[in-house]
C-alpha cells in the first residue's frame, strides 16, 4: 500500500475542504465591510458564527497533518512563505476574535475598530493565501533537505495574480454562501456581489491557467498546452477539468445574471464550489506529484511508514465522523440566518 | 543559523506558547464546569443553574475564541521557526498531533457551534450532549499534546536513522512515556484549579460591588469546593511529576531546587538567588536535610556543577519559575480554605478582606500555569528532545529579520486582543446575574437577548 499517496490524497482533501468552508466565510468577512448597516451585520456575521470555528479546524488539519505525514515539505515550505504564514496567522487572530468581541465592544469607537478586524482580518488572511499559493506552485528554492531560497521569494507577479484570484473566489463563495443564508435587501446585494465576483473569477482563473502553463516544463507537459502549441492526445485527458470549469462558470452565469429569482437559493453556493473543485483539481494535475514545487515529491518528503499506517487507522475511523458531525451541524443551522438564536446578552 | 534568530526564534515560541496555555487552561476547566451546571440544572431543575450556565458561556465563547485563534499559531509554529525540528521529529510527534486534530479539535469546534448557536434548534438533552463533547473535547486535546510534549521531556520508544530523523520503534512507549501520566494529570488539574480561582474572583467581585445574587454565591461555594479538593491533589500530582522528572531530568531538578553541589542529602531551598557564574545559589534561606523526605531512592542527588555548563538548563528562571508557581498554587488553597470558613459561617455574601483578596486571587491560577510550563519547557533546555536533540539544533534556516517582524508582530496582536479580551471577560463577571430567564418549561426555552438590538453588548450612552 502507497501510504505516502493515500496521506498526499487525504491532506489534499483537508485542503480543499478548508479552502471551501473557511473560503465562503472568509468571503463572508471581506463582503462583511460593505454592509448598509449594523443589523446587516449582525445578519452576516450570525450566518457563519457556529460553523466558523469548525471551518478553521481544517486549516490546522492542514498544517498538523503535513507536518505529521510530510515533515521535510513542512519544513521546506514553512520557512520559505515565513511572512506570508505569519501575517496570515495574525489576520486570522483578529477576524476570530472579532467574532466574539464585536459583540461586546461599547463605544462606538471600539465597535468600530472590531468591525474593521473583522473585514480586514479576512482580507488579510486572503490575500496571504493567495500569496503563499502563488509562491507554492511558482516553486520554492531548496538545496539539500533545507529551504534555500530569499524571505521575499513569494512575492513575484504571478503570486499577486493568484492572491488576487483567491480573493475574488472567496468572495464569489461567500456571496453565494449569503445567497443562501439571507432574504430580501441582504439578498439582493449578495447577488449583486456574486455577479461581479463570477465576472472576475472567470477572468481570474483563465489568466492563472494561462500563467501556471509557462511556470515550469513539467506543468506544459503534463497539460499537452504551451504558449505555441497544443498536444492533442495529452490535452484530451485532462480537457474534462477546464470543461467543467467552463460549464460551471455558465450555469452561475444563469443563475445570477439570467434568472436570479428562479433559481433555487442554495444552488449558486454549489455551483461555485464546484468551480473551486475545478480549479483545485487544475492545480493538482499540474503539480503532482511534487508537495514542495519542483524539487520534492510526494514520497521523498513522507514520513515513516509506520508513522503514516498509525494515523491512517486514525483517520479512516475519525474522518468519517468528522465529516458526520460536520454535516449535522450544516444541517442543524441550515435555512435562513435566525439572529436571535445566540448565546449573547 | 545566527545566535540572533535562534534567540527571537525561542523568545517567540515563548510568547506565543504561553499565551496561548493560559486559555485551553480557562476553557478545559470552564468546560466541565459548564456541563457540571447544566447537568445539574436538568437533574434537580434548580434555575440557578441554569443561570450559571447562561452566564459562563459567554465568558466561555469568548476565551475559546482566543484559544483557537491563538492554537492555530501553534501548529504553524514549529514548521516556520523549528523546520529542523519538525522535519527530524515530525514521524514521531506529528502522529500525536495529528490525533489531537482528529479527535478533539473537530469534536470541540463542531459541538461549540451548537453549544452556542443551538439553544432554539435542539432539545434539552442533545443540548447538553453538546456541552459534554466541547467538554470531552479539550480533555483529549489535553491528552495528545501532553503526550507530545511529555515526549520531547522523557522520550521513549524511538530510534534515530542514519540521516538523523527520529523513528517510533514502540507506539504505546512513544504515547505513554515516563512523565505523561503525571504531567496530564498535573495540567488537568490545573485547568480546574485555574477556572475555579477564576470562578471565585468573579463572585467576590460581584460581592464588593454589591451585585451579588443566588448565583453569586453558589458559584463560590462550588469553586471554594473545588479549591480545597484539588489543590491538596493538586500538590500529590505535582510532587509526583517532580519525582518522575528527578529520575530522568536530574538537571532540571537541580535547578528548580538551587542545588549546585551533589550530595547525599539535600535542603529544601524557600529563597535564594541562583548565580551562575559563581556556581552557587546566594543569600539562600534553607531547610537542611528535607531530600529523604521528599525524593525516595538514596542515591546521591545530582547538583547542577556534575552537569556541563553546555547541557545546564538557564538555572535562574527555572528556580523562581518553580518557586512562583509553589506560591500561587499555596495562594489558592489558603483562598480555598478561608471561602470554605466563611462558607460555613454564612458570610460569603459579606464584603470582607478576604473578598479584596479573591479577586487578584483570579489571576493565580495563569500565574501558576505559565510559570509552571516555564519550569517544565525552560528546564528541558538546551534540548528540544530532551538529551537527544539541541534546540540550537531544531531551528529553522530563517534569518533574523523575519523572525523579529513576525515577534513584533505576535506582540502587537496578542496585546491588542488580550486586553480586549480580559476587558471583556471581566466585564461580563461583574455585571453579574441580570439576564432575562428563559421560561423554564417548554423544550427548545428561547435563550436571553432574543431581540435584534440584544445581541450586541448595550452601547455606552457617551460614545
Amino acid at each position: 500500500m502507497d501510504l505516502a499517496l493515500i496521506w498526499a490524497f487525504l491532506i489534499a482533501l483537508a485542503v480543499m475542504l478548508y479552502v471551501l468552508l473557511d473560503g465562503f466565510d472568509l468571503g463572508v468577512g471581506i463582503l462583511f465591510g460593505f454592509a448598509a448597516d449594523d443589523q446587516e451585520r449582525n445578519t452576516i456575521t450570525a450566518s457563519v458564527e457556529p460553523v466558523w470555528d469548525g471551518n478553521e479546524t481544517w486549516l490546522v488539519l492542514g498544517g498538523g497533518g503535513l507536518l505529521a505525514a510530510f515533515p521535510l515539505a513542512y519544513a521546506i515550505l514553512m520557512p520559505a512563505f515565513y511572512i506570508p504564514v505569519t501575517i496570515m496567522l495574525a489576520a486570522l487572530i483578529f477576524r476570530g476574535v472579532a467574532f466574539e468581541f464585536r459583540h461586546k465592544a461599547v463605544r462606538s469607537t471600539t465597535r468600530l475598530f472590531w468591525n474593521g478586524a473583522f473585514a480586514g482580518g479576512s482580507l488579510a488572511a486572503t490575500l496571504a493565501q493567495g500569496l503563499i499559493l502563488g509562491g507554492f506552485v511558482q516553486g520554492v528554492a531548496v538545496e539539500g533537505d533545507q529551504f534555500a531560497g530569499g524571505a521575499f521569494d513569494w512575492l513575484t507577479p504571478f503570486s499577486i495574480l493568484v492572491a488576487a484570484s483567491v480573493m475574488c473566489g472567496y468572495v464569489l463563495l461567500g456571496a453565494c454562501w449569503l445567497i443562501l443564508k439571507t432574504e430580501d435587501r441582504l439578498q439582493g446585494d449578495a447577488r449583486k456581489w456574486a455577479r461581479r465576483a463570477l465576472i472576475a473569477v472567470a477572468l481570474a482563473m483563465a489568466a492563472v491557467s494561462l500563467a501556471t502553463l509557462s511556470i515550469d516544463p513539467r506543468v506544459t507537459e503534463r497539460w499537452g498546452v504551451s504558449m505555441s502549441a497544443i498536444n492533442l492526445a495529452k490535452f484530451w485527458k485532462v480537457a474534462p477539468v477546464p470543461a467543467a470549469a467552463a460549464g460551471l462558470i455558465f450555469l452561475l452565469w444563469r443563475d445570477l445574471f439570467r434568472n436570479p429569482e428562479g433559481a433555487p437559493d442554495w444552488r449558486p453556493f454549489a455551483l461555485a464550489a464546484g468551480l473551486f473543485l475545478t480549479g483545485y483539481l487544475g492545480l493538482a494535475i499540474s503539480l503532482f506529484p511534487y508537495n514542495v514545487p519542483f524539487a520534492k515529491s510526494v514520497w521523498e518528503t513522507a514520513a515513516r511508514d509506520n508513522a503514516l499506517g498509525l494515523m491512517l487507522a486514525g483517520a479512516v475511523v475519525m474522518l468519517p465522523v468528522i465529516l458526520g458531525y460536520t454535516l449535522y451541524v450544516y444541517r442543524l443551522f441550515w435555512g435562513k440566518v435566525r439572529v436571535g438564536d445566540g448565546y449573547h446578552g | 543559523m545566527d545566535l540572533d534568530a535562534l534567540l527571537l526564534s525561542r523568545l517567540q515560541f515563548a510568547f506565543v506558547v504561553a499565551f496561548h496555555i493560559l486559555f485551553p487552561a480557562f476553557t478545559i476547566g470552564l468546560a466541565a464546569f459548564l456541563a457540571v451546571c447544566e447537568g445539574l440544572w436538568l437533574w434537580t431543575k434548580r434555575e440557578i443553574f441554569l443561570r450559571l450556565y447562561l452566564h459562563w458561556v459567554k465568558i466561555f465563547a469568548l476565551a475559546f475564541a482566543m484559544g483557537v485563534v491563538s492554537g492555530v499559531v501553534m501548529s504553524y509554529q514549529f514548521g516556520t521557526n523549528w523546520s529542523v525540528f519538525a522535519d527530524k521529529a515530525g514521524s514521531v510527534i506529528g502522529p500525536l498531533l495529528a490525533y489531537e486534530v482528529l479527535t478533539a479539535f473537530f469534536l470541540e469546534a463542531s459541538f461549540l457551534g451548537v453549544m452556542l448557536f443551538g439553544w432554539k434548534r435542539v432539545g434539552r438533552g442533545l443540548h447538553f450532549f453538546a456541552t459534554c463533547a466541547v467538554a470531552v473535547g479539550t480533555t483529549i486535546s489535553a491528552f495528545w499534546i501532553l503526550s507530545a510534549n511529555s515526549w520531547m521531556q522523557t522520550p521513549a520508544g524511538f530510534a534515530i536513522d542514519e540521516a538523523g530523523r527520529f523513528y517510533a520503534t514502540n507506539w504505546v512507549e512513544v504515547i505513554f512515556n515516563p512523565s505523561f501520566p503525571s504531567r496530564l494529570v498535573h495540567m488537568l488539574l490545573a485547568a480546574y484549579i485555574t477556572t475555579a480561582a477564576a470562578v471565585l474572583a468573579a463572585g467576590a467581585a460581584q460581592v464588593i460591588v454589591r451585585r451579588t445574587a443566588d448565583p453569586t454565591i453558589a458559584q463560590m461555594k462550588m469553586a471554594a469546593g473545588t479549591l480545597a479538593l484539588l489543590m491538596p491533589l493538586q500538590i500529590i500530582a505535582g510532587h509526583w511529576s517532580g519525582e518522575i522528572a528527578h529520575e530522568h531530568q536530574p538537571a532540571k531538578i537541580a535547578a528548580m531546587e538551587g542545588w549546585w553541589e551533589t550530595k547525599d542529602v539535600q535542603p529544601t531551598i524557600i529563597f535564594g538567588m541562583p548565580d551562575e557564574e559563581a556556581g552557587e545559589t546566594k543569600f539562600k534561606i534553607e531547610i537542611p536535610g528535607t531530600s529523604p523526605y521528599l525524593f525516595a531512592g538514596g542515591k546521591a542527588l545530582k547538583g547542577l556543577n556534575e552537569f556541563h555548563p553546555d547541557d545546564r538548563p538557564p538555572v535562574f528562571v527555572v528556580f523562581w519559575g518553580f518557586r512562583v508557581m509553589v506560591g500561587a498554587g499555596l495562594g489558592m488553597l489558603g483562598l480555598g480554605v478561608w471561602a470554605l470558613v466563611l462558607w460555613h459561617a454564612g458570610r460569603l455574601g459579606k464584603p470582607s478582606l478576604f473578598h479584596y483578596l479573591a479577586v487578584p486571587g483570579g489571576a493565580l491560577g495563569f500565574i501558576a500555569v505559565v510559570t509552571g510550563w516555564i519550569v517544565a519547557e525552560v528546564g528541558r533546555q538546551p534540548y528540544t528532545v530532551y538529551g537527544a536533540l539541541r534546540t540550537s539544533e531544531s531551528v529553522a534556516p530563517v534569518e533574523a529579520g523575519p523572525v523579529a517582524f513576525s515577534l513584533a508582530l505576535f506582540m502587537i496582536v496578542y496585546a491588542i486582543v488580550f486586553t480586549a479580551g480580559a476587558v471583556y471577560m471581566a466585564r461580563v463577571a461583574l455585571r453579574g446575574f441580570d439576564d432575562a430567564l428563559p421560561p423554564a418549561s417548554d423544550k427548545a426555552w428561547r435563550a436571553p437577548g432574543t431581540p435584534l438590538a440584544a445581541v450586541d453588548e448595550p452601547a455606552e450612552t457617551t460614545a
